[in-house]
């Protein structure tokens, strides 16, 4: 999913009436949001909380110090991580981490719904549905995803096809 | 809380320095693990620094790390730091990996290590500049600071990966890095051993490899559109209005040119190609057609500009030459001279003069300075033990000896310098060497030399350096260059060599040597100008009043930027010194290097072959100009670009602004009434101008033609969106927009004929005269957008200004200048450097071959062992087909003949 096409259904789902247009700079195609009053702002996660802040949703970022600082961990491993052109191997790697790590949470600050957990599914969801064989193992990122969809108002789970169109980097 | 650190791991840097910002709010252990230690229990991979905070949660992000420790001190998050933080999470630390890995465990130096990081540096520096803050997010220090600054501290605490044009990082990390808790963390993490100290934990690091394919680009950054004011969209119409009246009168061109107390003066050089050598494209760009577009620039100012260049003629090169073709050297210089002169006619470069090494000025000025140098006792004597070829009777200048270079082993290394790893040799130092004449083996001989007494005159040289360096517009190639020169120590010089084609050396027992070709070559510009007029003192012992810039490419550097600086230094004369020094780096040949000698590449008289116009050239070899990096020549990017970035965007706008004007209003410009749309595309046009002009201030040619080609993307579009062909039709009021909107187009594509001129100056000409520009506006580059076709202004007649270029047009010519590509060997780095073969070469190689021809048949004659004749007979072929590629015959297949 380009990232336009992904901030655009952050701000429906955040309930944003007004949508914004995004370009994209760069060979990696990294979204720019040209803000009314202020100077542009580029990058996902950054124009993300942006419009997390814009929509007075600002506990989807964390309340206390250490839930914010875990957010921004976690949109920086989408970015870093998630987003890289990666091999089956680093997939692999991935999944089998976050599976570890969300196997005694609900979501990724433990029991808070954040904006961690909406931009690392929407990062996942290419390797989850491509992945379907080695799933197995990767129940708890399944349940976390899945739990979302259902708790997080207003919000409908990608279409399928919008994640396939996309070729898996090693297919 | 507990935080996890490793010996080395860079990431500590900015977690210590932030750390100090959560004293007293909770409990800080500290706690040194292994580079392998899996601490983190989720993590496959081991990761440091990692703090684990007393919920038992982990944060294994340097950056979250840092940002908790700032959240605890009660800091709010902003959109400017999360800004900053994920651009370094995504865009600086893969390049920074990738440099301190260079750097720290394969131990490279120099453009290796700087070139990943340099483009990431110049954004932080830009962004620092363009909003005039001392700190990333604002007026005071936050976290955006540290995480960057622990993040670059390892390579920039070296200056010389600290790049001396960047002045506002360079001031922003000499801030941070004297605050109190980031000299701690300094001390903590380097420990005073420098970037070394990263290096037990990053050689337990994979090698980053996210570079792949980034090496050479031609693809710009993407431009941004800047947010105007209404102040600056005010400033601009104000501008307009005043239209041809704000500009000075024009003044009739003096000649000679000569600098003038009080205004700006401007001298520049490029390079002197050497005159039986046919430059290539490589060359073209690094040294005449940069410094053209530059000069073109510089009297667009109005700023008094000589621009002179010429063949550098005197050497070993010469002779032997001048023997092949039964001519004394004179005649060979003066034949190849004029072809030359030639090719850069062709190309339309716009020299003041080009002249020759070869005059009495070039004696008379290189004796006093060598005179002066004697007198004030730089000059020492020394024995000198140098190669002589038996077999051909001489002494071998350095280009005639080639073998193992004692550096680097690299095979094919020149008697004066390594292809390979750049570094200047002495040819008797060369291991295994050869005549390039008949490969024997040449023996040592002594010889009595001049010496230029370099280590004596090193003091002058940097103090001369300080003074000029800092706010230059040094390319940070030549900086680089010659700071690893001054770091290793400079070394006694040999200025003199045993030739009868040269300066002759005015001393006693010198009869018979001449000035070695790198001591008066540089001397060639003032003797060149002293030439074109005898007030050339004017422009060369001038110092305070004139600029002067040096075109060339980067091996080229150390003569420019240290021989000759120390040379007039010692003089004592009050000679006019560089005070910028431009450095192109490499252009490549589609997948590979220029050859001459294999066919490959193309070369200057062939360009005119191609049917394809000088102005294209021109452009599409400014539009890849290796500026900070190398770049190629493709032949389908350059039919892209043509029919891209020409014949669709600048081309087509034009054309259509001209169509317009002629078609809708008769030819006459209409009037214009300006709405607030227009105001703004009046603003953002005169905002590009002025960048335009900042980026050819600081001689930034390739970057400066992007302007341009924005500017008539924004005039394409302002087009499309007013749709002028409809409303023309229309009502009374649509007409009135109608007439608007050409008049804007019409008058920037004015303004783009000028912008155009140092780069394209005859599809300029054609322009102008199409649309009959005023020429005052012609001849001048305001820092404004003006109207310079009123309302009522008489157009001439407009016709198309580019031609498409043809897929099977551009594939015939890959072909054609393809050469023996596929079958190419590897070959030094050095694109600049590489013979390019006359005659001369065709000569050498046929002699080679008879030779190779006569060893054949002798070890024939004598039954000799098989395994030996075969790798002879193997030898003999690929020189044929070496000669066969020079001549551009197509190659013999050996018939049946089994090679081993």
């Amino acid at each position: 999913m380009a990232a336009a096409a992904e901030l655009t259904l952050l701000e429906k789902s955040l309930g944003l009436s007004k949508g914004n247009k995004y370009s994209a700079q760069g060979e990696r195609q990294i979204p720019v949001l040209q803000t009314n009053n202020g100077p542009s702002l580029t990058g996902l996660t950054t124009i993300a909380a942006h419009l997390v802040k814009q929509a007075n949703k600002e506990h989807l970022l964390g309340s206390t110090a250490e839930e914010k600082a875990v957010v921004q961990q976690w949109l920086e491993y989408r970015v870093t991580r998630v987003d890289g052109r990666l091999g089956p191997d680093a997939v692999h790697a991935v999944l089998k981490d976050l599976n570890s790590y969300l196997e005694d949470k609900v979501y990724l600050t433990g029991y808070n719904f954040t904006l961690a957990d909406i931009l690392l599914y929407y990062g996942l969801h290419r390797f989850i549905v491509h992945n379907r064989s080695s799933s197995r193992t990767l129940v708890h990122v399944q349940a976390e995803c899945v739990g979302e969809l259902h708790t997080f108002p207003g919000n409908k789970p990608p279409r399928r096809t919008l994640s396939c169109d996309r070729t898996a980097p090693w297919g | 809380m507990r935080l996890f650190v490793s010996e080395g791991a860079p990431g500590s840097l900015p977690v210590l320095a932030a750390a100090g910002r959560a004293q007293g709010r909770a409990e800080l252990l500290i706690s040194t693990v292994g580079p392998e230690e899996c601490v983190v229990p989720f993590l496959t991979r081991p990761k440091v620094p990692v703090l684990q905070l007393d919920s038992g949660n982990y944060l294994f992000s340097t950056s979250a790390i840092c940002r908790y420790f700032f959240l605890l001190s009660g800091w709010e998050q902003d959109d400017l730091t999360n800004q900053w933080l994920e651009w370094e999470a995504t865009e600086l630390q893969p390049a920074l990996s990738a440099a301190l890995y260079y750097l720290v465990v394969q131990g490279k130096k120099g453009e290796d290590v700087l070139g990943p990081v340099r483009r990431a540096l110049t954004h932080i520096d830009h962004s620092l500049s363009r909003r005039s803050c001392p700190f990333l997010a604002g007026e005071t220090e936050s976290l955006a600071d540290i995480v960057l600054w622990g993040a670059l501290y390892p390579l920039l605490q070296d200056p010389a990966y600290l790049p001396e044009e960047l002045g506002a990082l360079n001031s922003w990390f000499q801030t941070l890095s004297s605050q109190e808790p980031c000299q701690r963390a300094a001390e903590m993490v380097l420990k005073q051993q420098g970037v070394l100290a990263l290096r037990p934990y990053l050689q337990k690091q994979p090698q980053p490899s996210l570079f792949e394919g980034r090496a050479v680009s031609n693809e710009p950054e993407e431009e941004e559109l800047a947010a105007l004011s209404e102040e600056e969209i005010a400033l601009a119409v104000a501008a307009w209005e005043k239209g041809l009246g704000s500009l000075p009168p024009l003044q009739p061109q003096q000649s000679p040119v000569l600098p003038v107390a009080g205004e700006r003066n401007v001298l520049i050089t490029s390079a002197l190609p050497y005159v039986n050598n046919v430059p290539h494209l490589g060359n073209i760009i690094g040294c005449v057609l940069s410094a053209d577009v530059f000069a073109r620039y510089s009297r667009l100012r109005r700023w008094n500009t000589l621009y002179l260049c010429g063949t550098d003629e005197y050497g070993t090169a010469t002779e032997t030459k001048a023997m092949e073709e039964g001519l004394t050297p004179q005649e060979i210089c003066d034949k190849y001279h004029a072809i030359h002169a030639d090719i850069y006619r062709w190309f339309n470069i716009s020299f003041d003069i080009f002249g020759r090494t070869t005059t009495p000025q070039q004696t008379k000025i290189t004796q006093d300075i060598f005179q002066r140098l004697l007198a004030r006792g730089f000059v020492l004597q020394d024995t000198v033990e140098q190669l002589r070829c038996e077999r051909c009777a001489r002494f071998l200048a350095d280009r005639f000896v080639e073998g193992v270079c004692p550096f680097c082993g690299f095979e094919e290394a020149r008697g004066d310098q390594c292809d390979k790893c750049g570094k200047l040799i002495n040819a008797t130092e060369l291991k295994k060497p050869q005549c390039k004449i008949c490969r024997s083996c040449p023996v040592v001989k002594s010889s009595r030399h001049l010496f230029l007494d370099l280590p004596k005159l090193e003091k002058r040289l940097e103090e001369w350096l300080e003074k000029t360096l800092p706010g230059s517009d040094w390319t940070p190639n030549a900086r680089f260059i010659i700071r690893s020169w001054l770091r290793d120590g400079l070394k006694p010089r040999c200025i003199t060599r045993d030739l009868k084609w040269g300066t002759p050396v005015p001393l006693e027992g010198f009869e018979d040597k001449v000035f070695y070709v790198w001591f008066d070559a540089t001397i060639g510009y003032v003797s060149i100008t002293a030439n074109y007029t005898d007030q050339w003192e004017r422009w060369w012992k001038n110092p305070e009043q004139v600029d002067l810039y040096q075109f060339m490419a980067k091996d080229n550097v150390p003569f420019h930027g240290l021989v000759f600086p120390c040379s007039v230094l010692g003089a004592e004369d009050n000679y006019t010194l560089v005070k910028n020094l431009i450095a192109t780096e490499y252009l490549n040949y589609e997948d590979g290097k220029f050859s001459k000698s294999r066919g490959v590449g193309v070369f200057g008289d062939m360009a005119q072959d191609t049917g394809i116009p000088a102005d294209i050239w021109r452009f599409y070899l400014l539009y890849i100009r290796p500026e900070g990096q190398d770049s190629a020549f493709c032949w389908t990017d350059m039919l892209l670009k043509n029919n891209s970035e020409l014949l669709n965007n600048l081309g087509n706008f034009i054309n259509r602004a001209g169509m317009f004007v002629f078609k809708f209003f008769g030819g006459f410009v209409p009037e214009m009434v300006l709405t607030s749309d227009d105001r703004r595309l009046l603003a953002h046009v005169t905002l590009e101008l002025q960048h335009y002009h900042q980026l050819l201030e600081k001689v930034r040619i390739r970057d400066a033609l992007r302007s341009i080609l924005t500017i008539s993307r924004h005039g394409n579009q302002y087009i499309q969106v007013n749709e002028p062909w409809k409303r023309i039709k229309g009502s009374e009021a649509d007409r009135q927009r109608a007439g608007t909107v050409t008049g804007l187009a019409v008058n920037i594509a004015a303004l783009l004929s000028v912008m155009l001129q140092p780069y394209m100056p005859t599809v300029s000409t054609t322009i102008q005269a199409q649309l009959q520009l005023p020429p005052p506006a012609c001849s001048i580059l305001p820092t404004n957008f003006l109207c310079t076709l009123p309302a009522g202004h008489q157009i001439g007649t407009v016709s198309p200004l580019f031609q498409k270029l043809e897929n099977d047009q551009i594939e015939n010519l890959r072909q054609r200048f393809s050469g023996g590509q596929a079958k190419a060997g590897p070959k030094p780095a050095a694109v600049e450097t590489m013979t390019t073969a006359g005659p001369e070469q065709i000569q050498v190689l046929m002699d080679e071959v008879t030779k190779q021809g006569n060893i054949v048949r002798e070890l024939k004659a004598q039954k000799a062992d098989k395994n030996q004749v075969a790798a002879e007979v193997a030898k003999l072929l690929d020189l044929k087909k070496q000669l066969a590629l020079a001549e551009g015959k197509p190659l013999e297949t050996p018939k049946g003949k089994k090679k081993k």
